[in-house]
C-alpha cells in the first residue's frame, strides 16, 4: 500500500492540512511503525515482565531488599509444610471456584430474567451492576458491619423471624463462605450484564422458527439460549476465576485473613509475609500463584475456545 | 395471559427483591452517615434520630489534618496521570498490532493476554521502583497502573480499530500524512467512542485500587481515598457514622461516572461477551 503515496502526493498537494512535503521517503516504509510498541513496551517490560521473570530468581532466595541468600527451594518447601500456608493455598481454590461457579449460575439466571418483557427492566439492570463499581473495601467494610455476630443488621433481622444467625465472619468454618457470598453479591451484576450482551445478541429469527415448530419456554432456553449464551459463559468463567483467585482487598477488608488463619488466601498470605519482612516467601508465594493461575486458565480457555470452534 | 402476569408479578417481585439485596445495605451507609456516634454504634438500619450528616462529613474532611481532602488530591492526580498515559499507549499498540501483519505480533498478542491474566509479582515490582527510585511516590503508582492496566486497553482498541476502513488511512497517506501525523490526526480522533470507554472503566478501576496503593505507595502522606478508610477502620473503631461518611464520600465519584457513563462502562465491561 505504500506504493500508492509516491504517485499520489502531487495530486493532492494544494490541500491546506498538509504541508507540501519534499521529503524523501523509503519506498519500502509501513505507515504503522513498528516504534509505536515501544513506549508501552517500556512500561511493560520494566514493571511487569522484569518483575515476574525476577520473582522466579527471588522465590529461592532469603531476601530483605538489601540483602538475597540464595537457599534453594526451602521457601516452598515450608509453604506446603506450614499450616497456615497450605490453608491459604487450598482456601483460594474453595473462594475462586465457589464465586465463579455461583455468578455463572446466577448470573445465567439474571440474565434471562432481565432479558424477559417484566416491568421495571431498566432499574433492576442499573441496580444490580451498581455493586460492580463501588470500592471493594467500602463494600468489604460495610459488610463487616451487616455481618456482626450480634448487633448487624442481617442477624437481628433473622432473630425477628426466629432464626439464630451464625456468627459470619467470626465462625472459622463460615468466616471464608461469608466474604466469598458477599464476593458474589459484589460481582454478579457484571456476569449478569454479560450475559444480557450474549441475549442480546441471539438472533429473534431462532426463536420465531422454534415457536412454529411447537416449542415451549424450557426446550427454547435448553436447545436455542444456553448453547448461543457459551461465548458469555466463557468469558464470565475466565474472567470471574482471574479475579477470584488473585482476590484480595475483600478478603482483607472483611477478615484481614482471620479468625487465625482461615480464611486466609494466597493473595493475602503474600501481603502476610511481605508485611513481616520476608520477602523470599512472599515472592515464593506469588510465584505458587503465577503457577495456580496459568495452569487452570491457559489450559480451561484453550479448552473452552476449542469446544466453541468445534460447533 | 401469562406472560402480562409475569410482566407485573414477576417484576414487582424482583424489584422487591433488587431494594432489599442492593439498596438497602446502600442506604444503611447513608444512614449510618447522618447519625450521631452514640446512635451510629449501635448499628441499626433505620431513619436517624437527629441528622448530623453535614457536620459528620466536615469532621471527616478535616480529620487528621485533612487527610481525606489530600486523599482526594491523590487519588484525582493518579486517576487522571495513569488513565491519560494509558489511552495514549495502548491506542498505539492496540493500532499497529490490528494494522500491521507482522512478525511481531503473536508475541505482542501473547504479552498482552499474559498481562491481562497474570498476577503482578509484587515484591519483585517494589525492588524495580527502588531501583528507579520510584517507590512509595504517585509517579511510581502511576507507572505500575500502567503497566497493568495496558493490556486491556490494548484489546478493546485493537477490535476498535479494525472496525476503521482502511481507505481512510490510504487516504491521509495520499495525503501526505506521515506514520505520526495519520494515527494522532485521523485515527486517534476517530477512536472516540472507544476511549471513552476505556477512560470510564480504568477510571473506576484505578480509583477504586487498593491493593496496588497498599503495596507501592504505603504511608499517611501521599494515601490515596482507599487506604484512609482503612486507616480509619484501625484508628477510630467506635465511630461508625465517621467510618460510614468516609465510605459515602469515596463510592460517590464511581457513581457519579456511572450515572453519566452508563453505556460506556457497560460496553467495556462486557466487551468479551459475544466475541468470546
Amino acid at each position: 500500500m505504500t506504493t500508492v503515496t509516491a504517485a499520489g502526493r502531487t495530486a493532492t498537494g494544494s490541500d491546506a492540512t498538509s504541508p507540501p512535503t519534499t521529503r524523501k521517503r523509503k519506498p519500502m516504509k509501513s505507515p504503522y511503525p513498528s516504534w509505536f510498541f515501544i513506549p508501552a513496551g517500556v512500561f511493560y517490560v520494566v514493571l511487569f515482565l522484569i518483575p515476574t521473570i525476577a520473582s522466579f530468581y527471588f522465590s529461592l532466595t532469603r531476601w530483605t531488599l538489601f540483602d538475597v541468600e540464595f537457599i534453594g527451594f526451602d521457601n516452598f518447601v515450608r509453604f506446603f509444610q506450614e499450616p497456615q500456608l497450605v490453608t491459604g493455598f487450598v482456601n483460594t481454590f474453595i473462594y475462586a471456584f465457589l464465586t465463579s461457579g455461583a455468578k455463572v449460575v446466577l448470573g445465567l439466571l439474571f440474565g434471562v430474567l432481565l432479558s424477559s418483557q417484566i416491568i421495571g427492566r431498566g432499574f433492576l439492570r442499573a441496580t444490580i451492576f451498581f455493586p460492580v463499581l463501588v470500592s471493594t473495601i467500602g463494600v468489604g467494610i460495610l459488610f463487616k458491619v451487616l455481618m456482626d455476630p450480634f448487633d448487624g443488621p442481617i442477624n437481628q433481622t433473622l432473630a425477628v423471624v426466629g432464626i439464630q444467625g451464625p456468627a459470619w465472619l467470626t465462625d472459622p468454618s463460615i468466616a471464608l463462605l461469608s466474604v466469598a457470598l458477599v464476593d458474589i453479591w459484589k460481582g454478579v451484576g457484571l456476569a449478569t450484564l454479560i450475559y444480557i450482551a450474549g441475549m442480546v445478541a441471539i438472533p429473534q429469527e431462532y426463536f420465531e422458527a422454534a415457536k412454529v415448530d411447537g416449542a415451549g419456554a424450557w426446550n427454547n432456553f435448553r436447545h436455542i439460549t444456553l448453547p448461543l449464551l457459551r461465548p458469555a459463559t466463557v468469558t464470565v468463567v475466565l474472567l470471574s476465576l482471574i479475579g477470584g483467585l488473585r482476590s484480595f482487598d475483600l478478603i482483607w477488608a472483611m477478615t484481614g485473613g482471620g479468625p487465625g488463619f482461615t480464611s486466609d488466601v494466597l493473595a493475602s498470605v503474600i501481603y502476610k509475609q511481605y508485611q513481616a519482612g520476608f520477602f523470599g516467601l512472599s515472592t515464593a508465594g506469588n510465584v505458587v500463584l503465577f503457577v495456580v493461575v496459568a495452569a487452570i486458565i491457559f489450559p480451561l480457555s484453550w479448552w473452552l475456545n476449542r469446544k466453541e470452534a468445534d460447533q | 395471559m401469562r406472560s402480562v402476569a409475569w410482566k407485573w408479578g414477576g417484576g414487582s417481585v424482583a424489584i422487591l427483591v433488587a431494594i432489599v439485596v442492593f439498596i438497602v445495605p446502600f442506604l444503611f451507609i447513608v444512614f449510618t452517615a447522618g447519625k450521631t456516634q452514640a446512635e451510629a454504634s449501635f448499628l441499626q438500619f433505620s431513619w436517624p434520630t437527629e441528622w448530623v450528616f453535614f457536620e459528620n462529613l466536615a469532621t471527616v474532611l478535616q480529620n487528621r489534618d485533612w487527610l481525606l481532602v489530600r486523599a482526594f488530591v491523590n487519588s484525582t492526580l493518579l486517576t487522571v496521570g495513569a488513565v491519560a498515559i494509558m489511552v495514549v499507549l495502548g491506542a498505539m499498540v492496540g493500532y499497529v498490532l490490528q494494522r500491521r501483519k507482522s512478525r511481531w505480533n503473536p508475541l505482542v498478542n501473547s504479552l498482552v493476554l499474559a498481562g491481562l491474566i497474570i498476577p503482578p509479582a509484587v515484591v519483585p515490582t517494589i525492588w524495580v521502583l527502588q531501583g528507579l527510585g520510584l517507590f512509595k511516590t504517585l509517579v511510581g503508582l502511576i507507572a505500575v497502573h500502567v503497566a497493568f492496566g495496558l493490556s486491556f486497553c490494548i484489546l478493546l482498541f485493537r477490535a476498535f480499530v479494525a472496525t476503521i476502513p482502511r481507505e481512510l488511512d490510504e487516504a491521509a497517506i495520499i495525503d501526505g500524512a506521515g506514520p505520526v501525523k495519520l494515527f494522532f490526526r485521523v485515527v486517534f480522533p476517530l477512536l472516540r467512542s472507544v476511549i471513552v470507554t476505556v477512560i470510564v472503566v480504568q477510571a473506576v478501576f484505578v480509583f477504586n485500587d487498593f491493593t496496588y496503593a497498599l503495596y507501592f505507595l504505603p504511608g499517611d502522606d501521599n494515601a490515596t481515598v482507599q487506604l484512609t478508610t482503612f486507616n480509619y477502620i484501625s484508628q477510630s473503631v467506635s465511630s461508625f457514622n465517621l467510618l460510614f461518611a468516609d465510605v459515602l464520600l469515596i463510592t460517590i465519584p464511581p457513581l457519579i461516572m456511572y450515572i453519566f457513563f452508563q453505556r460506556q462502562i457497560v460496553a467495556g465491561m462486557t466487551s468479551g461477551a459475544v466475541k468470546g
